[in-house]
């Protein structure tokens, strides 16, 4: 077979192993927790059938494989489970399923971070490559000092000095609902996309600088630079070949990055996305939800990665041309 | 050196080397620094002065409610008013609440990173040192680990073990000590392979002896200037949870929920800008000793390895 088909089912094979460990670590989690599942969710003085028909709903009287069976089957159908909210003692039961929860929040979140990598991506490309390829100038070291800058800088703070800075131009509150037009959607997530913009661009630019310096400091750049070729011919011909391997790298990682890094913004600005709910739920203790947005989070950043993980071997020139 | 006429080899010879004592190495070292590191390091000795004394400098204590709310200077146009920088929704003076704050929040940042060095630190040397199936296994799990987002994982066993500080510190520690696992295997796998490392065991060490006197003291610089990153990222984790409301809880003053509690505020700031001092200023305080912290780790990351950007 081709290397590079081996190199890739042998990495995809790796993501799907990984995968199915994080749902057992996610879904072995549950059974940590202190005390008696039932009481914990419907109170001190929930009636015992009413427990013991909550643990039958949960399946807590079958043993843990094949509970994590059917945990993942139904995951792999859709099906997330019941909240643990709005349950009571008295053994009503006005809980949403998760899936309904999560859905239009998903989209939310889904929506932020899409803004965001449309206008983070081209912006730090191009400043991480033009700070190479002008290295040690002026322009090089104060795009360098900024971006140090703004990578240590928590997120609230920067969320906070631009609601300071720009509180009289955009709504500092970004509620949106099902009926928001586009347009003014665009305008209400203009404050947190531009937060995680700056995060983002500063991470993804200093990434990008480093990697094309460590290409043209190879010796057969200089070889090239020596036989005479014109400075823009070696920038496309001999580096960009073997960039977009790192370049597709910083993507994907900021990417991934990007879908961690909405919790805090999201938070922080009152958008209604996936990492508020997570928040919510995890001070609620509302496990099911918890369980379900850890699930999507790990599986996103670790598909991402995959996906990072694959450009580079199908662009790498080496696999391409077998000796 | 004061010989500085001309060159001889057979002078260099006959020279007694002379090994600089660690302090005067120190200071040559600190005479190059550049001003970035310079202010770091000052802000870092500014920080610790303040957390170290906490106590004798906070004006009032740390969770003493008064009666009457101020806004940031309201002394200014009052005139009698004691609070300096106001006091919070609850009448707590916030510049106390700062300095305790310090204390708090760096207490327990240092102790997390410590804890995940001692952790990850140790398993890593291991992994190198045993090698075959120790190392697959360690490695293995560690990569599991770190393929799920921190940030995540830790809210995720905050929602089971409950957020109290013990159980933060713990999670923090045991998600961060991957991170300083894979980076003690990688710079350890080097030198466990030198022959003064067979040569010991050869001669019978034991797996402690190993690690602590062959090894480690040939990995230390990458592993301080791991420290210092190490510890702003469990710093910002720690600072981001709390602000999320699932870390440090009140009334214990730390920086990451006074960011949250002076959040109510922020919506009015077009009105007032002082309004959003109180979220403000404990986030400038996570940002600045960050970003401290940041500029010593570059220098000193360009000094013990020679790291250059050119090549």
């Amino acid at each position: 077979m081709h290397p590079v088909i081996t190199t890739v089912l042998q990495r995809l094979g790796l993501g799907l192993l990984t995968l199915f460990l994080v749902s057992i670590i996610i879904f072995s989690s549950i059974a940590f927790l202190p005390g008696d599942f039932g009481e914990f969710v419907l109170g001190q003085n929930a009636l015992p059938e009413t427990v013991a028909a909550f643990r039958r709903e949960l399946g807590l009287d079958e043993p843990t494989w094949l509970r994590y069976i059917k945990w993942v089957t139904a995951v792999l159908q859709g099906d997330l489970g019941t909240s643990f909210s709005g349950r009571a003692s008295s053994g009503a039961n006005e809980s949403r399923t998760v899936v309904e929860l999560i859905a239009p929040r998903l989209w939310n979140t889904l929506f932020l971070a899409g803004v965001t990598a449309i206008v983070a991506v081209p912006l730090s490309l191009f400043l991480g490559i033009t700070a190479a390829l002008k290295r040690n100038s002026l322009y090089d070291r104060s795009v360098n000092a900024v971006t140090l800058t703004t990578i240590s800088f928590p997120e609230f703070f920067i969320a906070y000095l631009l609601i300071v800075f720009l509180a009289g131009y955009f709504p500092t509150l970004s509620t949106v609902n099902d009926g928001t037009e586009f347009g003014e959607r665009l305008f209400k997530i203009a404050l947190p996309a531009l937060t995680m913009t700056l995060v983002i661009v500063a991470h993804m630019m200093r990434m990008t600088r480093a990697s094309i310096i460590n290409l043209l400091a190879s010796p057969y750049v200089e070889m090239a630079q020596l036989k005479g070729v014109s400075r823009s011919k070696v920038i496309l011909k001999h580096v960009l070949p073997n960039a977009w391997a790192p370049i597709a790298t910083v993507i994907a990682f900021n990417l991934a990055y990007l879908v961690v890094g909405v919790v805090v913004v999201e938070v922080v600005f009152v958008y209604p996305g996936i990492g508020q709910l997570m928040v919510d739920s995890v001070s609620a203790r509302d496990i099911p939800v918890a369980q379900a947005c850890a699930l999507i989070f790990a599986s996103t950043y670790i598909l991402l990665n995959l996906l990072a993980d694959v450009i580079g071997i199908v662009t790498n020139p080496r696999l391409l041309h077998p000796r | 050196m004061s010989e500085e006429k001309t060159y001889s080899a057979a002078g260099e010879v006959a020279q007694v080397r002379l090994r600089r004592s660690r302090w005067e190495r120190t200071r040559i070292a600190l005479g190059k620094a550049p001003i970035s590191a310079w202010f770091g390091m000052i802000v870092i000795a500014f920080y610790a002065f303040v957390a170290i004394f906490a106590q004798f400098l906070a004006p009032f204590g740390e969770a003493e409610i008064f009666a009457k709310a101020d806004l940031p200077w309201a002394m200014f146009a009052e005139g009698q008013a004691q609070h300096f920088f106001g006091t919070d929704q609850i009448g707590r003076d916030t510049l106390s609440r700062l300095i305790y704050g310090a204390q708090n929040t760096i207490g327990i940042a240092l102790t997390t990173t410590i804890l995940s060095f001692l952790i990850g630190g140790s398993l890593g040397l291991i992994a190198v040192i045993s090698g075959s199936w120790v190392d697959q296994i360690l490695s293995r799990g560690v990569d599991v680990l770190m393929s799920i987002p921190s940030l995540i994982f830790a809210l995720m066993l905050l929602s089971i073990f409950g957020s109290s500080i013990p159980s933060l510190i713990m999670i923090i520690a045991v998600l961060d000590s991957t991170r300083v696992f894979r980076l003690t295997r990688s710079v350890a796998a080097n030198v466990v392979v030198m022959d003064y490392v067979e040569a010991a065991r050869l001669r019978g060490e034991g797996l402690g002896w190993v690690m602590r006197r062959e090894i480690l003291p040939n990995i230390m610089p990458p592993l301080v200037a791991e420290f210092g990153l190490r510890f702003s990222f469990v710093f910002l984790t720690i600072a981001a949870l709390s602000f999320l409301g699932l870390g440090i809880q009140p009334p214990t003053a730390d920086w990451g929920s006074m960011v949250r509690d002076g959040s109510r505020f922020i919506q009015f700031v077009a009105y007032d800008w002082t309004l959003a001092l109180p979220s403000l200023l404990p986030a400038g305080a996570v940002a600045l000793l960050t970003v401290a912290v940041n500029f010593v780790v570059d220098w000193f990351l360009h000094k013990t390895s020679g790291l250059r950007d050119e090549h």
